[in-house]
């Protein structure tokens, strides 16, 4: 059931609006609307509870929204590319390189020295990842070649990572760098805010502006250049962009997985295959995604609060099965 | 008129020269067929003229514009290429797929007056306004193949270079297809270069036809000057007699040549 774009694009946003009222609401304690309605037109005396909106879900809403748009976005555009519908960047380990760059940072205390180096590790990190990637695959995008390279970029990252935690100085070290690992939205402030989205919003014009060449890009190779689309400038776009992206999401909010590899699939059913079409969609939709889970999770009735990270591997594993049963019908 | 040029010509791929000094000038009003047995290196050659391979040495010029400095975009809007059997990797149906083909012109997305009236065209000229909404990947190969040439047509090329472009084409789409590129070069003046198997289609259809062998050029000329059995004995290593019939020479393969 093909949707208009232009609808499409509506019905999410009206989706996105009603979600992040939802996630300002939510959780352990429940906030009513009233209580917004009062501290923001009426004079009645304030509301301590204002504060647990403002200074916590308000950040944590606005996080989720825009990691959760990079990252349906990063999935549509590396599908689209590699014209492989299991391509994201967790699973091609450019989370698990982002990841690596900033326990790095973490590990040798270049951290303490400068608060910039951990998102500037990760990011870098994340480009280094993008650039191996494209480079080990050999440009060829066949859909082994891909997945083998990602596994060699994933294996890597996460033993630098694992060495890290190894040759840790103290417990307390790990259990931070383990904790950060696991990829979570809660209690995340303003500052975490204005340190990533520069980054990731730059990453996501740059990967927007790669419609044109993705489309092309159905023909493969050789097809696209022939209509006159200039590929290297397209890598490149889509290394940085995709680089910036993750290695900013992931020095704030840990590595969470599959929201890039799932959005895109549910997108696809309303838009066409189309791949510029699915960059927009799959954005708005990551998003609504990204909420709905961090929602989730917190109205979870569990001692401890329940990862955002975990909970997407847990919800990933079945989807990624149900898809492979999928394929293998159309297969055979 | 205009010339697409190849001069000092020479393709290495690792240890093997694919092609070796290929100089040759095509003319825009012509078709000009590339025939050659398999490995002789006709794509590479079809390739290089797009200037969508840069050759080991040489250069391909187009009107005395080095293909390789040209914009691609621009490049792509003077020369169209029509792959032998591209992958389509996405469910997208023919529409969008021919649309496509308007890529060079930036017309993306939002398709301008004249994108639309050049897609609807290409349609009709290859029988595919019915399949308009049918999703590629379930076309049969035939009408891949024509989807396919839609595309290419859509772009409004001045040189149309085709890769085996009748390769799974009943006849009568082979015909059709035969009259789109003999209109393409007489009517609009414009020039067409293909390859292909089929001797006597490309007696048929080309005015001028290339015998590639080893990376070498063997023969250049008339059906009837390029296609005699000597040469074809050299190159295929097949015997074969010319009939002569009111659609042109007939090549009639009669055997392996000793």
């Amino acid at each position: 059931m093909i949707i208009r774009q232009r609808s499409l694009l509506i019905g999410l946003t009206l989706i996105l609006v009603i979600l992040a009222a939802i996630s300002l609401s939510a959780g352990r304690i429940w906030i009513p609307a009233e209580v917004w309605w009062n501290h923001l037109f009426s004079n009645t005396a304030y509301d301590p509870r204002w504060a647990i909106i403002s200074e916590l879900r308000l950040p944590r809403t606005l996080l989720g929204i825009i990691i959760g748009g990079a990252l349906g976005l990063m999935g549509a555009a590396m599908q689209g590319y590699t014209r492989n519908p299991l391509a994201d960047p967790a699973i091609l380990g450019i989370s698990a390189m982002a990841a690596f760059g900033a326990v790095m940072s973490l590990y040798l205390g270049l951290v303490i020295q400068n608060n910039w180096t951990l998102p500037v590790m990760a990011m870098l990190g994340a480009i280094i990842g993008v650039i191996l990637l494209l480079a080990l695959s050999g440009l060829t995008s066949g859909v082994i070649t891909f997945i083998l390279a990602g596994i060699i970029l994933n294996t890597v990252a996460t033993a630098g990572v694992s060495l890290a935690l190894n040759l840790a100085p103290n417990p307390w070290a790990v259990s931070q760098i383990v904790n950060w690992l696991m990829g979570s939205l809660a209690d995340r402030s303003f500052d975490d805010l204005y340190t990533a989205s520069p980054f990731i919003i730059i990453g996501c014009l740059m990967l927007l502006s790669t419609g044109k060449a993705l489309d092309a890009l159905t023909f493969g190779e050789l097809g696209a250049r022939s209509l006159g689309i200039n590929l290297k400038s397209t890598r490149w776009i889509l290394a940085i962009g995709v680089g910036l992206a993750t290695g900013a999401g992931v020095a704030v909010t840990g590595v969470i997985g599959f929201i890039g590899l799932i959005t895109p699939h549910l997108m696809r059913p309303f838009v066409g295959a189309r791949p510029s079409r699915l960059l927009p969609a799959s954005a708005l939709a990551g998003a609504c995604v990204t909420l709905a889970a961090d929602i989730l999770v917190r109205l979870i009735p569990s001692v401890v609060e329940i990862k955002l990270g975990v909970a997407m591997a847990i919800l990933g594993g079945p989807f990624f099965l149900a898809l492979l049963i999928a394929m293998r019908r159309r297969l055979t | 008129m205009s010339t697409l040029s190849a001069s000092g010509l020479y393709v290495s791929l690792g240890q093997k020269s694919v092609l070796k000094d290929i100089d040759l000038t095509f003319k825009s009003g012509q078709v000009t067929a590339i025939v050659g047995p398999n490995g002789a290196g006709k794509s590479t050659l079809l390739t290089c003229l797009c200037g969508l391979r840069a050759p080991t040495t040489g250069q391909v010029f187009l009107d005395q514009t080095p293909l390789l400095s040209m914009k691609s975009a621009h490049r792509a809007q003077k020369l169209g290429f029509l792959q032998q059997n591209p992958e389509i990797a996405w469910a997208i149906d023919v529409l969008t797929m021919v649309s496509l083909g308007r890529t060079p012109y930036a017309g993306f997305n939002k398709l301008t007056a004249v994108d639309h009236a050049a897609v609807n065209r290409a349609m009709a000229q290859t029988d595919m306004l019915p399949f308009a909404d049918r999703d590629v990947t379930t076309l049969s190969g035939g009408e891949r193949a024509r989807a396919i040439l839609a595309r290419a047509l859509a772009g409004e090329p001045e040189w149309l270079l085709a890769d085996e472009p009748f390769d799974g084409l009943d006849p009568r789409h082979q015909l059709e297809a035969v009259k789109i590129f003999r209109e393409m070069a007489t009517t609009e003046s414009k020039g067409v270069i293909v390859t292909l198997h089929d001797l006597t289609l490309a007696a048929r259809l080309a005015d001028t036809i290339i015998v590639l062998a080893e990376g070498k050029t063997i023969a250049i000329g008339t059906p009837e000057e390029a296609l005699t059995p000597s040469i074809l004995a050299k190159t295929y290593g097949v015997e074969t007699r010319t009939i002569m019939s009111e659609t042109g020479p007939i090549i009639h393969i009669v055997g392996l040549s000793r």
